[in-house]
């Protein structure tokens, strides 16, 4: 994935050590840079060698994070490893 | 009267803090053991313990102080703090460890607050630990719902056309607000620009000092 590329958080709700928080489950934001790779963090918790994984910093409107949010234009980032996101096309509703 | 509800104040005026007459939990015994293991079997020692203990409390917000005063003096530190946060702060002897660090500068049309709504990752490195109300669930929860009422909580009110962006530090970044440089401290130096970087305005819940408290 690029920068500026739309991304959606999946909107698993697996059980165990996760670094993606709930609150952006299932939302759609912008990849704003790509960092890594870092070792898988659901990994190395149990104690398994985590396989490296891009992480990305993807932002997030509030209008499209919360409902009727007072400022919708404010911004939130966070950074959420590859296997949690899936791409978006631009044209998409 | 010894059982007055006064007698939970002190002379101060303080709540008296219960003694921790408790057993140890499981995760105290296992800290014990395995710090005692590590010291019988000469893996390290009480004092390089100790010596750890005080590198850790010697870290504090003046360190970050100085970082954000280079970055308003010197562009091309600015530039490579951008580049490589934790690079360079290594080699200003501020050591990050595995972490990254991200630098957020603000600009009259955008502020940045950072936030660990997962558990309290903070920037230990460049402002030592965390305030208490770092780690709560209030700050936790509200400041990415509604960071602009916390905001004006901690005293900082934003025009509407300023964008308040949450960085929620959720994995291996760590983020230092680089704060607005005071007005009139124009061709003062890194040291005198510090003293106005406080901790909060590198979380992003404060300002700095105004140039005339200096």
């Amino acid at each position: 994935m690029a920068e500026r590329q739309r991304v959606r958080v999946h909107t698993h709700m697996p059980p165990g050590h996760v670094r993606t928080p709930a609150y952006l489950r299932g939302k759609t934001g912008t990849v704003e840079r790509i960092l890594g790779p870092f070792p898988n963090p659901e990994d190395l918790a149990y104690r398994q060698k985590g396989a490296p994984l891009p992480l990305y910093r993807v932002r997030f409107r509030m209008g499209d994070v919360w409902t009727n949010p007072d400022h919708p234009n404010d911004t939130i980032e966070a950074e959420i490893y590859a296997h949690w996101l899936t791409e978006v096309p631009d044209h998409a509703p | 009267m010894p059982h007055d509800h006064h007698d939970h104040l002190s002379p101060s005026g303080h709540p008296y803090r219960a003694d921790n007459d408790v057993p140890l939990t499981y995760w105290h015994v296992m800290e014990i053991a395995v710090r005692e293991l590590l010291i019988e079997k000469g893996i390290t020692t009480p004092a390089a313990i100790n010596t750890q203990i005080d590198a850790m409390d010697a870290r504090n917000p003046t360190n970050g102080a100085q970082v954000v005063a280079r970055f308003w003096t010197d562009p091309a530190f600015a530039k490579a703090l951008l580049a490589d946060g934790a690079q360079v702060t290594r080699d200003m002897g501020f050591d990050i460890g595995p972490m990254h660090l991200i630098a957020l500068p603000n600009t009259p049309k955008l502020h940045n607050v950072v936030v660990c709504t997962l558990c309290s990752c903070y920037p230990r490195n460049l402002l030592g630990l965390p305030p208490d109300w770092y780690k709560s669930r209030a700050y936790r929860s509200r400041t990415v719902r509604e960071p602009r009422k916390v905001l004006a909580e901690f005293g900082v009110d934003l025009p509407p056309n300023t964008e308040v962006r949450v960085h929620d530090s959720t994995a291996d970044m760590r983020y230092i607000v680089i704060p607005n440089r005071p007005t009139g401290t124009d061709g003062w130096s890194a040291d005198q620009l510090a003293a106005l970087v406080t901790r909060d305005s590198m979380i992003g819940t404060g300002l700095p000092k105004s140039a005339h408290t200096a």
